[in-house]
């Protein structure tokens, strides 16, 4: 028992670490990729704090030899975006989780904003941000990054508020038994399990952010326009200018960059994230990654973790709380209090449909109203049909994939590229399509809403198709169940809770594609699908607030309601009667 | 060793009237009613009783985790008055799957601010008693179920507990599993090698309970109470089959049968059953095969639950279910540890599919008032329909909204069996239309 003494996990003190262990080959490689990464930060930053006028200066210029460079820009704003939203995300939620008061305001906001065009947002914010810094690049900057944060926040708070409230009964009986206190439970227990979940979401928001950076970089709010640098701006310049090539640059720039990304971020982070999942057995498969086993390997630059395992321990010495026999009452609330706040909630809520009214009824008419409201049934239409087409073309495949673990195995991971592949930048070349074979844009720009968005759909059918039991396909085919009654009693069902998810997915990431979707350019030609989505990018170009406040809201209200009317009623019935037990 | 009659045994725990219940207050949700408790030193005490006898609402009063509606728990400071400390070892076990064995035995010692080297010696040291050696760096997914048990056991002792509270800690593991545990857990006591002054055991097992306990308290269900108090001055190490353990097994087994028919019978009338009777959920397969083991030899129409439970090997978690479930219907008596078959289960028995509906559904109009009730209002009905809604929401004026849950779906599935009625779940609504 004396071999076992260290845990194979601990960092062992510094001046130990440096007597003993020297650096190893794997210490070399994830060295120079880590300083390499430090950097491309440094340098990426320092570009920020510079004024606004450089912009003008040094404008985005399509060189092929600038691309790294718009790349590392581009990068560097996601992931000061999701490091807001992570840092957004522990503070809302656990507020959420440990106050009912909170609860009540927060899950139905969150609810809320994870299903509301965020890209109809980007008018206001610019101006706002521009106000807060002016001059500066860092206002701009700010104003993208806040774009893609709201892309990324709402589903990863959404998600840690959920595991928050469901950490298993008796581990949250264990700590409140030995009287851990709050600091020490969240580090314990709350956060580990959250992690898994976490993750996912991250990943997931990071997808739907390559989207919204690209829309965002490039930002023209009635007379002012202001590209920043990066990928999106290089996109918008392209277009423009009508070059092919430049835009063939871009997509190849945003494939590499995903790519990268993928393997040096979250590949280790989810083979990381997989000892915190919650389960008692042993996995068959384990998620692997290539960057992950380099850094496990590496001796010397465990070195690395000892201040953020410090960090941990400062932490757990910090909060000195009485670890006291904990008992207590079911919470009571005083009922007086509980009426106060109801009163106080009802108040702003009031107020805030008296301002929102009073803003838009200013220089609006109820025909505005009903010309939105038209143009929101056409989006609608376009959703519905391109939703049911993308099921058609892609459920079959799926199915078939998933069923073959070979197969799936390895066109898994490429669903989930394509999926994190922003679609917009794809857009130049259906604009070309279009324009040269005179199609109607009415029909044929619609196909675009659904081009990132159909994903979902595929990986989450394989993911569906491939937990089949297989005695249940046995069972299928002892009694010859082929062709049609196969699908109809043995597939659909069976991926179908898997199904619901990726179409839901789908269906919200479609609405907000409108907006970039039904009107598109190429140089000077502009083409325009009649919808939601073009109402608003014309408002917005326009510099029309009002108009632009009035088809947020109505996109609002119509995903909301068709999520609350169609895809929640069909996701209870999937887990009431078709979840596999 | 007979440490129940140690003449100076110091109380640890008190337990005053408690009484728990959940959700809306009232009769509805209670679980526990007024449950006078002592613990003293150097004793394991055994609760026994069905799930739903409020024991681990009990055993969560104690640990703390929990404060009772009504009435107190102290626990009692010795002679320097340091109060005595508790611990809990989990059914589930409970373990940090993202923690190391190591890491979660330390865990109790951490929140307690115990420094790092000491933490970690007296974490080897407990690790080390339980026979984990060797898989201190494993992670709890690595282990077997009783490992996994063992880990929980140690995380519970590290922290020096004087009393050690154990939620059904052997029901998840496999039988042989089980009593190796428990044989160890039984020589650590005996040898006075762990800390611990006294034990407290939560179990459905009755042989567990005879086996283990310095005392016994039987606990009866709907609301918890103690039913009895029972003394098991056996020497240890006890053996299953000496004729003493056996008598104070069927004893108990009496002891929990005798119960349920004396409570309804106060004013002379036979058990009732009324709308308000919670009714548990048993397949009808179940009571059709404890009919017929029953029925067939050896038993022959009689048989000791203690017997039953030991030839189908089921707990008496399972078993009292099933057999009170017969009773309700007057398939079956109980009374004294033994099930005694009804003359029309006997016909039952011997009867073939059709005919066996038939009887049944006849015992279920006429014993179960919540079937009948069904029934004439489906008859009543022009529709024959009625929404199983308007049921639930009766029920649950007379019990909470789990049991009304419960009860609803009991007998849904009788009526089902018995044809009686028919139940579309999609609709949620009760018919008489069956599909031919």
């Amino acid at each position: 028992m004396k071999v076992a003494s260290f845990p194979a996990r601990a960092v062992r003190p510094f001046s130990r670490i440096l007597r003993v262990t020297p650096p190893n080959l794997a210490d070399l490689i994830a060295f120079v990729l880590l300083a390499g990464g430090a950097v491309m930060i440094v340098r990426g930053a320092v570009g920020v704090a510079e004024p606004l006028s450089r912009l003008s200066i040094t404008p985005v210029a399509l060189d092929p030899w600038n691309l790294p460079w718009y790349a590392l820009r581009t990068t560097l704003r996601m992931f000061a975006a999701l490091l807001a939203s992570l840092v957004f995300t522990l503070v809302v939620a656990t507020m959420a989780a440990r106050s009912k008061r909170a609860e009540q305001i927060i899950v139905p906001a969150l609810d809320i904003l994870q299903s509301v065009p965020i890209l109809g947002f980007l008018t206001f914010t610019v101006t706002f941000f521009m106000h807060l810094f002016p001059g500066q690049q860092l206002g701009v900057e700010c104003a993208a990054v806040f774009a893609i944060f709201t892309s990324q926040a709402w589903n990863m708070a959404f998600s840690f508020y959920q595991s928050l409230r469901s950490v298993p009964s008796d581990l949250e009986e264990v700590s409140r038994g030995f009287g851990l206190s709050p600091m020490r439970r969240f580090l314990r227990l709350e956060l580990p399990f959250a992690i898994p979940g976490l993750v996912w979401n991250a990943m997931m928001s990071m997808s739907g952010g390559w989207f919204f950076v690209v829309a965002s970089e490039a930002i023209t709010v009635g007379n002012t326009t202001v590209a920043l640098p990066g990928i999106g701006s290089w996109l918008a310049l392209a277009i423009q200018r009508q070059d092919a090539r430049a835009v063939a640059w871009a997509v190849g720039a945003m494939g590499v960059l995903i790519l990268l990304y993928d393997q040096l971020f979250f590949r280790p982070i989810v083979a990381w994230a997989d000892r915190y999942r919650f389960e008692q057995t042993a996995s068959a498969e384990q998620p692997g990654s290539w960057a992950y086993d380099l850094f496990r390997r590496t001796r010397l630059l465990k070195l690395l973790m000892v201040p953020l395992l410090g960090c941990g321990r400062m932490l757990m010495m910090l909060d000195r709380m009485p670890a006291a026999r904990p008992a207590k009452r079911d919470d009571t609330t005083s009922p007086i209090g509980e009426i106060v706040w109801k009163l106080i909630v009802a108040l702003l809520l009031v107020a805030a449909v008296w301002l929102i009214v009073d803003y838009v009824g200013r220089t609006l008419s109820w025909a505005d109203a009903f010309t939105a409201i038209g143009y929101a049934c056409l989006t609608l239409l376009r959703v519905i049909v391109l939703i049911a087409v993308a099921s058609l073309i892609w459920v079959p495949i799926g199915v078939w994939i998933g069923l073959r673990p070979r197969w799936a195995e390895r066109l898994q991971p490429v669903a989930q590229f394509l999926a994190a592949f922003p679609a917009n930048v794809l857009f130049p070349f259906a604009v070309l399509a279009i324009v040269r074979w005179h199609l109607s844009p009415g029909i044929w720009l619609s196909p675009l809403m659904v081009l990132g968005t159909q994903w979902y759909i595929l990986f989450n059918v394989i993911a569906g198709a491939s937990v089949i039991p297989t005695d249940m396909r046995e069972a299928a085919s002892m009694f010859g169940v082929k062709g049609w009654q196969w699908w109809r009693s043995v597939a659909l069902p069976a991926i179908f809770p898997y199904y619901v998810t990726g179409a839901l997915t789908a269906s919200g990431g479609s609405w907000n594609a409108s907006i970039v979707a039904e009107a598109v350019s190429w140089g000077d030609r502009h083409l325009e699908a009649a919808g939601l989505g073009s109402y608003i990018a014309d408002a917005t170009v326009a510099g029309d607030y009002p108009r632009v406040a009035l088809g947020i809201a109505t996109m609002s209200v119509f995903v909301i309601a068709f999520n609350r009317l169609v895809w929640r009623p069909m996701y209870a019935f999937a887990e009431r009667r078709l979840r596999l037990a | 060793m007979a440490t129940t009659a140690a003449p100076a045994a110091r109380p640890l725990v008190q337990v005053d009237a408690v009484s728990h219940s959940y959700g809306r207050s009232g009769a509805a949700g209670q679980v526990l009613e007024n449950v006078d408790l002592t613990l003293d030193e150097n004793e394991i005490v055994g609760l026994l009783g069905r799930s739903g006898s409020g024991k681990s609402t009990l055993l969560r009063s104690i640990a703390g985790l929990i404060r009772p509606s009504e009435g107190e728990v102290r626990l009692l400071p010795d002679a320097t008055g340091t109060p005595p400390s508790v611990s809990m070892v989990f059914q589930t076990f409970a373990l940090f799957p993202w923690l190391t064995v190591l890491q979660n035995v330390e865990l109790g010692l951490e929140a307690q601010r115990v420094p790092p080297a000491e933490r970690r010696t007296r974490a080897l040291a407990a690790i080390d008693l339980i026979g984990l050696d060797g898989f201190e760096n494993a992670y709890p997914k690595e282990l077997s179920g009783g490992m996994r048990q063992r880990v929980g056991l140690a995380r519970a002792i590290v922290v020096n507990p004087s009393l050690l509270l154990m939620d059904e800690p052997f029901s998840a593991l496999d039988v042989l599993t089980a009593e190796t545990l428990r044989t160890d857990l039984l020589d650590l006591w005996a040898e006075g090698r762990m800390p611990i002054k006294s034990i407290l055991i939560v179990t459905h097992n009755i042989e567990e309970a005879v086996l283990m306990c310095d005392r016994i308290l039987v606990f009866s269900s709907n609301p918890g109470r103690v039913a009895a108090e029972i003394v098991v001055d056996l020497p240890q190490p006890r053996d299953r089959l000496d004729p003493p353990f056996r008598a104070l097994v069927d004893d108990i087994y009496a002891q929990m049968t005798a119960r349920p028919v004396a409570t309804p019978s106060r004013d002379g009338t036979p058990a009732g059953t009324t709308l308000a009777t919670a009714l548990p959920v048993v397949s009808t397969n179940a009571m059709a095969g404890l009919i017929e083991e029953v029925d067939a030899a050896p038993f022959d129409g009689t048989a000791s639950m203690a017997e039953l439970a030991d030839s189908l090997q089921l707990e008496i978690d399972e078993l009292f279910p099933i057999a009170e479930a017969l009773q309700l219907m007057r398939f079956a008596d109980l009374a004294g540890g033994d099930v005694r078959l009804t003359p029309s289960s006997r016909q039952y028995a011997s009867a073939d599919v059709d005919q066996r509906k038939a009887i049944f559904a006849q015992a279920l109009l006429a014993h179960v008032p919540l079937a009948q009730h069904i029934r004439r209002i489906l008859d009543d009905r022009a529709s024959h329909a009625a929404p199983a809604r308007r049921f639930r929401d009766e029920l649950e004026d007379h019990m909470s909204e789990d049991y009304a849950d419960e009860t609803l779906r009991a007998v849904t599935h009788w009526g089902r069996y018995a044809e009686v009625f028919a139940y579309d779940e999609d609709r949620d609504l009760f018919s008489l239309d069956n599909p031919t």
